[in-house]
């Protein structure tokens, strides 16, 4: 078993130099261009000395790679340091309690995790039977079905899959409530049912895809001679596919699911903006719009280390999962 | 509506059975019936059960028609949009089966349904975008004298013939933004895919033939570059993009931001094509003929490329389009006062709430998301067909 540790070190160790060299183009991409940010926070109407005092004061007059491995540094610590929204509402607003980005981050990603989570509960065991069913009845009625609904949902943007599933269960049969705002003293069931709008939209993006894969998975092991052996024992084709042809299969489906979590992290912007649902992805869209650089920088680094984690756990579950891999040459 | 489902669920279990037992003894133990799984006479039953019902919402739902709560107006438009397209569908592929030459003639024989109506609505689709300002009633900017017109041209009810689709919170035609819309979010998503493929085939049949350093560097950038969602890392470019340009400029610089974040999915697929091809023979000769880079690139690797890059072309369209659009949604991609069906369904998303007393009103807030969304089921509905039509699978 040395073999598995070792490819499995050596597989964490790409992941983390791959993070360290996105977070130098995530840096790099927002803070060498030549825009003026003092100009940016401050407003049009700015004196050049304010401009000066402010670019003094976020340390923008420092060299570039200087800056870099200061904020390198301080986001390994855990500091984040602070939002331009927070600074610009304490010096207009005159409050002296700044709140650090990892204060407003912390709740919202839960928030986020939750959602995801929900989803997966939701999705994978769902797409498992829908491609396990496809598989066995293949070419049927139920198949064609299948293969047109899924088509259709994974071509459809997710905002329109959103206010369709507003529409019919919000608007017209009122069961969830429109706007998911989860509050902190809520129970897991109470706070499933207000995300369920959100989480359902997702499941429907991400299990198109799974249910696509997981039945083409098993289709592509169904030629083999030892699938022909267990026909000819006479088992039926439900004992087929899921005892002789699923195990195979496993592996290409597993990594088909982590990729479709890595997935929910970019789905997860576009319908949190819908739902108005208080996590990352939203707090992402607005700093966008409020070119809010700190916390830009922050929240991509976040969704590219959590992307950057999961196609690393689809890389190592694939390996363990087949033999030929876990025994290299 | 759960109880509901939840009957027919557990209520299809016995009537399997009892439809599979009664099949046997009406047909004396024909093999269809005596082999038939479980599951299948399950299957059967349940498909069954919900035809029925839906067939039934769809008489009920006449009743409630014109009544204030109207609850089964969407589900009633639905069925007719469902039943309209197919008509649409079957007609076309007939009517390509009987005209055309006969090279088209033996292609739609061949073809599915699906993959004929995929064609026939990127045709109209591409006649609203080239001539949008023919067919369009009025401009994309125009403000009319009348804001938040209803829709549905009824003066009894608040519309106005004149504006079928009504007019937005600005006075503006909505469809005529509509009509625009084609062409402003089809055809910027068209020319960025048609930038990412130059410079992810470029790089990509590059890296294939000159291999060594330039393979490695390229590839190793891709690396990276694919280490990010798209999604946010065009949100990170934007952002630092946003504090350059503003208005059409921001949207060229979403053009060609979104074109290099999918150079590189195209860069993977024609570097793993063009590696294929290059070991081939002919390639060999033509070094040996002394042929340059350039004639290797365009005539001896491209073309024998076309099949694998055309479908990806229409995926990578998709890809695109969706991005495009939902980047306007976010408010973040193609600029105001330019229509665009993104920024549409943002704006006009608040109707929805308006579903139970005016349907026709939330019914209009989702048709910019519709034509997105119809777009690229259709075409993804014709590379569908084409993939399978060139990897001649059966299964």
């Amino acid at each position: 078993m040395g073999s598995v540790s070792s490819i499995i070190v050596q597989r964490l160790a790409l992941g983390l130099l791959t993070l360290v060299i996105v977070s130098f183009v995530i840096f790099a991409a927002v803070n060498s261009l030549p825009g003026d940010f003092a100009a940016a926070i401050l407003g049009q109407g700015a004196t050049e000395e304010a401009k000066t005092a402010i670019r003094a004061d976020l340390g923008l007059d420092r060299p570039f790679f200087e800056r870099y491995f200061g904020w390198l540094g301080s986001t390994l610590q855990g500091d984040l340091g602070v939002s331009y929204a927070q600074m610009m509402f304490a010096t207009n607003m005159g409050g002296d309690q700044l709140i650090s980005i990892t204060d407003q981050i912390r709740p919202r990603f839960s928030n986020t995790m939750f959602l995801a989570g929900l989803t997966a509960i939701i999705a994978v065991p769902l797409s498992l039977i829908i491609g396990v069913l496809a598989a066995l009845y293949r070419g049927s009625v139920f198949d064609r079905v299948a293969n047109v609904t899924t088509l259709s949902s994974i071509s459809a943007p997710e905002f329109f899959l959103a206010y369709v599933l507003i529409l019919f269960l919000a608007v017209i049969n009122p069961i969830f409530p429109v706007i998911a705002l989860p509050e902190a003293g809520m129970g897991f069931f109470e706070r499933a049912r207000i995300t369920m709008l959100p989480a359902l939209t997702l499941t429907l993006v991400v299990t198109a895809h799974m249910m696509r894969m997981t039945r083409a998975a098993i289709l592509n092991l169904m030629a083999s001679p030892y699938i022909e052996m267990a026909r000819l024992k006479g088992l039926s084709p439900m004992r087929v596919i899921v005892v002789h042809a699923l195990p195979n299969a496993l592996a290409p489906i597993i990594n088909v699911i982590a990729l479709n979590l890595a997935y929910l992290i970019t789905g997860v912007v576009v319908v949190e903006v819908v739902f108005v649902y208080p996590g990352i992805g939203q707090l992402f869209v607005d700093a966008v719009k409020n070119r809010d650089i700190p916390m830009v920088q922050v929240c991509c680094l976040i969704f590219a280390a959590a992307y950057i984690l999961l196609n690393l756990t689809a890389d190592v579950m694939s390996i363990l999962s087949n033999p030929r891999l876990r025994h290299p040459k | 509506m759960i109880t509901w489902f939840a009957t027919v669920l557990l209520g299809s279990i016995p009537g399997g059975w009892l439809f599979r037992f009664i099949g046997q003894k009406l047909t004396k133990n024909r093999p269809y019936f005596r082999d038939m799984g479980f599951g299948m006479a399950f299957g059967y039953v349940f498909g069954l059960a919900i035809l029925v019902s839906a067939i039934w919402m769809y008489v009920v739902s006449w009743s409630t028609r014109g009544a204030t709560p109207d609850t089964y107006f969407f589900y009633r438009v639905a069925v007719h949009v469902l039943l309209l397209f197919a008509a649409m569908g079957v007609s076309f592929l007939w009517f390509g089966r009987l005209v055309g030459t006969a090279w088209t003639r033996k292609m739609f024989r061949s073809m599915p349904v699906t993959a004929a109506f995929g064609i026939l609505i990127i045709i109209l689709y591409a006649t609203c975008a080239i001539f949008a300002y023919f067919i369009a009633p009025y401009g994309q900017e125009e403000v009319l004298a009348n804001a938040n017109i209803i829709p549905g041209g009824n003066p009894a009810m608040g519309g106005d013939p004149a504006f079928p689709l009504g007019t937005d919170q600005l006075g503006r035609d909505i469809l005529s933004r509509l009509i625009y819309g084609a062409q402003n979010t089809v055809g910027i998503a068209f020319i960025t895919t048609l930038l990412a493929f130059v410079l992810g085939v470029t790089g990509g049949f590059l890296a294939s033939t000159l291999r060594g350093w330039t393979d490695q560097i390229l590839s190793r950038l891709v690396d990276v570059l694919m280490a990010i969602p798209a999604l946010i890392f065009a949100l990170l470019l934007i952002t630092a993009a946003s504090s350059l340009f503003t208005g059409f400029g921001l949207t060229v610089a979403m053009v060609v931001i979104i074109a290099v974040i999918d150079a590189t999915r195209v860069f993977r697929l024609a570097r793993a094509v063009g590696m294929n091809i290059v070991v081939m023979d002919y390639i060999e000769a033509a070094k040996l003929r002394g042929e340059g880079m350039m004639y290797l690139i365009f005539r001896e690797i491209l073309p024998n490329a076309t099949a694998p890059l055309l479908a990806e072309f229409g995926l990578r369209f998709c890809f695109v389009f969706l991005t495009v659009a939902s980047l306007s949604f976010l408010g973040v991609g193609i600029q105001p006062p330019d229509a665009d069906w993104g920024t549409m369904v943002r704006d006009l998303s608040q109707f929805i709430n308006f579903a139970s007393f005016a349907p026709q009103v939330s019914a209009v807030a989702l048709l910019p998301a519709l034509a997105i969304a119809l777009l690229t089921v259709a075409v993804n509905f014709v590379v569908d067909w084409m993939l399978h039509k060139s990897s001649g699978l059966k299964d």
